[in-house]
């Protein structure tokens, strides 16, 4: 009788003790992200601007009219967003894959290549950025020493020239975002079965078809994942961004995130701001959706 | 028998084989050296600008001069940022660490009611963006008069950080048997007792790489401490040297050497830790 009510009351506070151990991290995202997100809400039905708060009141879809119908820096950010997202995470993709398949065989000082190959990744935007003002600077940059060399002809720019900002943009921020494809990739790698790809071999499977058979629809979860993760922060990124060509020339590389962000340190517009913040918002989350929809997520587990 | 005798190494990483071959595996060391390059030669320019002495434009990094060095960290103020950044980095850390411990432990261990609505809740956290999130976090933060002040920071950091945290730990705290909890209780340890005994011993490599990606993760954030920061002495190291990008665009040297104050904590950090993360993320993250 005793051990069964010892048994009973240990089993109640078991129940209660998992909430006890979440409780901290339940509370601070409520605080810190629940509570902002529902507030973004409201504010985008408001007007709101700190400059002149005699404006301040109820403002219905004011907001949102003005964004779609009376902001062609609106559509002209989004459009750069969606190149930006598109050409970034697809080549961030190809090479990330390419890296983790390299650096999960094993060979002589695979340790070190893994920790420098990755380094990048703990970089920030705006140290990513400094470093490649170095090397795209035409009189101190990587070019004109190739231009001492004959390889190159001298004083190219190519933060300054519109044709190729975009470009250098690119090269800059793959070098940061290709590791964390890698380090994903890699992770799920080393899950694979070994003895799939033996009795591949066995069965006379070449490399490429055991690539194709084994590798592929093992990594598909995680390559979903990991696209679609990397999309969102690239839709998001501010920082390389912002540092890199602050948004310019004539707002070509503002994207979503840098409008809002403009919006609400420079204009203080917090109503107008947290309208066009819904937007993106919204965006992500419908092609997110889709993409796990059409990707079949999960599907195989 | 003790308990802690009783805990072998179950989180060692797998031995792979040897592999006999005499040829050398051009396709691994072609492909991975052009890789090193794009990787290593814009490091090594910023360290070669960093320690050359003015005027000089030789590519090879001697003789060394501490020059670019003492202009930011006395001259630009470097050295206040880094303090900053430190002192946010560490309280983040620990903040974090705090938090998704028992969180983590709570996922991993136990079957409760919400338990999937919160893995969600984590998973959809990351389409929440940074600077979407600017205009009421500043409303908050000016709330509770936390504006231009480091606390904003690590509480912005933290919370930023907790999803992946939480869901890392849980999967390192999962991949330790439980048997090994439950041989613990039944030679009459309390649940917390087996925890700080069996466990915690277990989760160091992953309790050192979630400590360190909070660390990295705030060190390197530029938009919070941007936008919530207005105060010069209590910039953090990007805002510092996002400013010498804009200003002192013409003097490399000073912006090479920002560059390596700026990178040198989180790159030694992220070279000694890289490998728990691959481990990690192994270990059920991806997998949620």
């Amino acid at each position: 009788m005793v051990a069964l009510g010892e048994r009973k009351r240990r089993r109640r506070r078991d129940s209660r003790t998992p909430y006890l151990l979440i409780a901290p991290a339940v509370l601070a995202m409520l605080a810190f992200l629940v509570y902002p997100v529902a507030s973004v809400v409201y504010y985008s039905l408001q007007h709101r601007q700190l400059s002149k708060p005699w404006l301040d009141g109820f403002a219905g879809l004011d907001n949102f009219a003005r964004m779609l119908t009376d902001d062609p820096l609106f559509w002209q950010s989004l459009g750069f967003t969606a190149k930006w997202v598109f050409v970034e995470v697809g080549l961030q993709f190809v090479l990330g894959l390419a890296l983790a398949l390299i650096v999960n065989e094993t060979f002589v000082g695979r340790a070190v290549a893994r920790a420098l190959v990755f380094s990048p990744w703990a970089v920030s935007g705006v140290l990513t950025t400094g470093i490649w003002v170095l090397l795209y600077n035409p009189t101190t940059g990587l070019s004109r020493y190739l231009a001492d060399l004959g390889l190159m002809e001298y004083g190219a720019a190519p933060l300054a020239d519109p044709a190729t900002v975009f470009s250098a943009a690119v090269l800059a921020e793959l070098w940061r975002g290709v590791p964390f494809f890698a380090i994903l990739l890699l992770a799920d790698l080393q899950g694979v079965p070994k003895d799939l790809y033996e009795a591949a071999s066995v069965d006379g499977a070449g490399r490429l078809r055991r690539f194709a058979h084994i590798t592929l629809p093992h990594l598909r979860d995680t390559i979903i994942l990991a696209t679609l993760l990397r999309a969102v922060w690239e839709f998001n990124n501010v920082d390389l961004l912002y540092t890199l060509t602050g948004g310019g020339p004539a707002h070509q590389t503002t994207t979503l995130p840098l409008y809002v962000a403009a919006t609400a340190a420079q204009s203080h517009d917090f109503g107008y701001g947290s309208a066009l913040t819904m937007a993106g918002f919204v965006i992500l989350t419908f092609f997110s959706i889709l993409y796990l929809r059409l990707g079949r997520y999960g599907a195989q587990r | 028998m003790s308990t802690t005798e009783a805990a072998p190494p179950v989180v060692a990483p797998p031995k792979a084989p040897p592999v006999r071959k005499k040829r050398p595996r051009w396709e691994i060391y072609v492909p991975l050296g052009l890789y090193l390059l794009f990787t290593l030669v814009p490091f090594y320019w910023m360290v070669v600008f960093a320690v050359r002495p003015r005027g000089s434009s030789s590519l090879l990094p001697w003789p060394v001069s501490l020059e670019n060095f003492e202009t930011v960290w006395n001259g630009m103020g470097f050295g206040v940022f880094f303090q900053n950044s430190f002192l946010v980095g560490v309280a983040s850390l620990v903040a974090t660490t705090a938090i998704a411990l028992p969180g983590g432990y709570a996922l991993a261990r136990f079957r409760f009611r919400g338990r999937r609505v919160f893995l969600i809740a984590l998973l959809c956290s990351q389409f929440i963006p940074g600077a979407m999130m600017l205009i009421p976090l500043f409303e908050i933060f000016r709330t509770l008069g936390l504006v231009n002040s480091l606390s904003s920071l690590v509480i912005a950091e933290t919370v930023f950080q907790l999803p992946l945290s939480l869901v890392l730990i849980s999967g390192f705290i999962a991949s330790i048997p439980v048997e090994l909890e439950e041989a613990a209780q039944a030679d009459g340890c309390t649940r917390l007792r087996g925890f700080l005994l069996v466990v915690l011993p277990l989760l160091r490599p992953g309790l050192v790489a979630v400590g360190s990606f909070a660390f990295i993760h705030s060190w390197n954030n530029f938009l919070f401490a941007l936008m919530f920061i207005s105060d010069q002495d209590k910039f953090t190291v990007p805002v510092g040297l996002a400013f010498t990008l804009g200003e002192f665009s013409v003097d490399f040297g000073a912006l090479a050497a920002g560059g390596v104050v700026a990178a040198l904590p989180v790159v030694l950090v992220f070279a000694v830790v890289q490998r728990y993360l691959v481990q990690g993320l192994s270990a059920g993250a991806v997998k949620g």
